[in-house]
């Protein structure tokens, strides 16, 4: 699992952690029932306090994405997977058919609509 | 969570200098970042806690034992790291370890030679040729020989170099990992406690300020700039401390969202250092001395 936080960033350090172990979830890098590292081991790693990594698995864990069982640590829930990528997709389906409609208002082509899509997603890493 | 440090309503009053009505707690498992200025009151609450001075009221409690009674029992299972050399300067870290030992029922040798070895520490030279980061590690060698399961470390960084004071975080990391043990650790080099502090406890005039875990100081605490056109006597009650000057001001808040909310876009608002929320706090001290905690 790589997580890689920045001191510079606004963004607190827990949700950085947060946003990174949630993104490698859905898409399906970190598979259910694999373990996660130890609150304490992947603090020590990161270089970062305990209270730090436990806050953003008590969130992960509340979200539905990871649960904890004492004495053993966490693991990756199996079931909310395909219906959180299921939501996901929808609402991606409804963004993308507004900008068709928004497109064809105007009048730019399928061709155009592409080459943004494809210049706009590249640009955003 | 289980406290192992305990002070309730502690006062301690000396010529010229009091501790008053100090209630802190230490968790069980965590890292408590201790901060405050030079007489602050750090080194008398951290020898309140070691039974080195007596409170003039108050109660304290390590372990959920009181020193009246198990005085013994607690000292068994603290190690303490101090700023300077406490040892006897003329003998060899062997020698020092002879005299230690006796006195701890859960010594262990195997862990203490394991800590040699790894710190890198001659056993046969003079401690006083020793330099500080080698004083340092010693002293740390010897708390952690006894399996102590409460650290208290008194400015265990000051005077040592970026590469001394890494290594020692990692030690502390590691320490850390099995969630028995509990550190408290007092220093002025705030910045040090960004990547091992969980809570943080800060003391100013004698008096508890607040214990916080350490990300809720970003969420509660902001620097707030922009132009002294917007202070008067109501916007400047939002701030704890507030620096102005012919070009604007800079200012302290203990509650970011409402001053977010007061301010909206007129003034820029940043994450605050533990070193603003010292240096604000005694700004403002003249105008108000509560805690807001």
């Amino acid at each position: 699992m790589q997580v890689i936080i920045s001191n510079q960033s606004k963004e607190p350090i827990y949700r950085q952690i947060y946003a990174q172990i949630k993104k490698q979830i859905l898409t399906n890098e970190l598979k259910p029932g694999e373990s996660l590292p130890s609150m304490r081991q992947l603090a020590k790693d990161l270089n970062i306090s305990v209270i730090t990594t436990k806050r953003a698995y008590e969130e992960l864990e509340n979200d539905g994405f990871i649960y904890s069982i004492v004495g053993k640590g966490s693991f990756v829930c199996e079931q909310n997977n395909e219906m959180i990528l299921e939501r996901k997709m929808k609402v991606i389906e409804e963004q993308l058919l507004s900008a068709i409609q928004n497109s064809k208002e105007v009048g730019i082509e399928l061709e155009e609509l592409k080459e943004l899509l494809t210049l706009l997603y590249k640009e955003d890493t | 969570m289980e406290n192992v440090i305990e002070l309730q309503h502690v006062y301690k009053a000396f010529k010229g200098f009091e501790l008053k009505d100090l209630s802190i707690s230490v968790k069980k498992g965590f890292v408590t970042g201790f901060i405050g200025g030079n007489g602050a009151g750090k080194s008398t609450t951290i020898k309140l806690i070691m039974n080195l001075l007596k409170p003039d009221s108050g109660t304290i409690s390590i372990f959920g034992m009181d020193y009246k009674k198990n005085e013994k029992e607690i000292k068994q299972r603290i190690g303490f790291v101090f700023d300077s050399n406490i040892f006897y300067e003329n003998i060899t870290l062997a020698e020092m370890k002879k005299i230690i030992k006796p006195a701890y029922r859960k010594w262990d040798d195997t862990l203490f030679n394991q800590y040699v070895d790894m710190f890198e520490l001659p056993l046969k030279k003079n401690l006083k040729t020793f330099s500080k980061g080698m004083k340092m590690k010693a002293s740390l060698t010897i708390a952690l020989s006894h399996h102590a399961e409460l650290i208290i470390m008194d400015e265990p960084t000051s005077g040592l170099d970026p590469i001394i004071r890494s290594e020692l975080l990692n030690i502390l990391h590691n320490l850390m990992q099995n969630g028995e043990r509990t550190i408290l650790f007092s220093t002025h080099i705030t910045t040090d406690l960004d990547r091992i502090a969980d809570y943080i406890t800060f003391i100013h005039n004698g008096q508890h300020i607040f214990t916080k875990e350490y990300y809720k100081i970003e969420e509660e605490f902001a620097i707030v700039k922009g132009g002294t056109n917007l202070l008067d006597r109501d916007t400047e009650q939002e701030f704890i401390g507030i620096h102005k000057t012919n070009h604007g001001f800079r200012a302290l808040t203990a509650n970011k969202q409402r001053t977010k909310n007061i301010f909206g876009d007129t003034v820029i608002i940043e994450k605050p250092t533990l070193e603003d929320i010292m240096l604000y706090t005694k700004k403002g001290e003249e105008r108000d001395a509560k805690s807001y905690s």
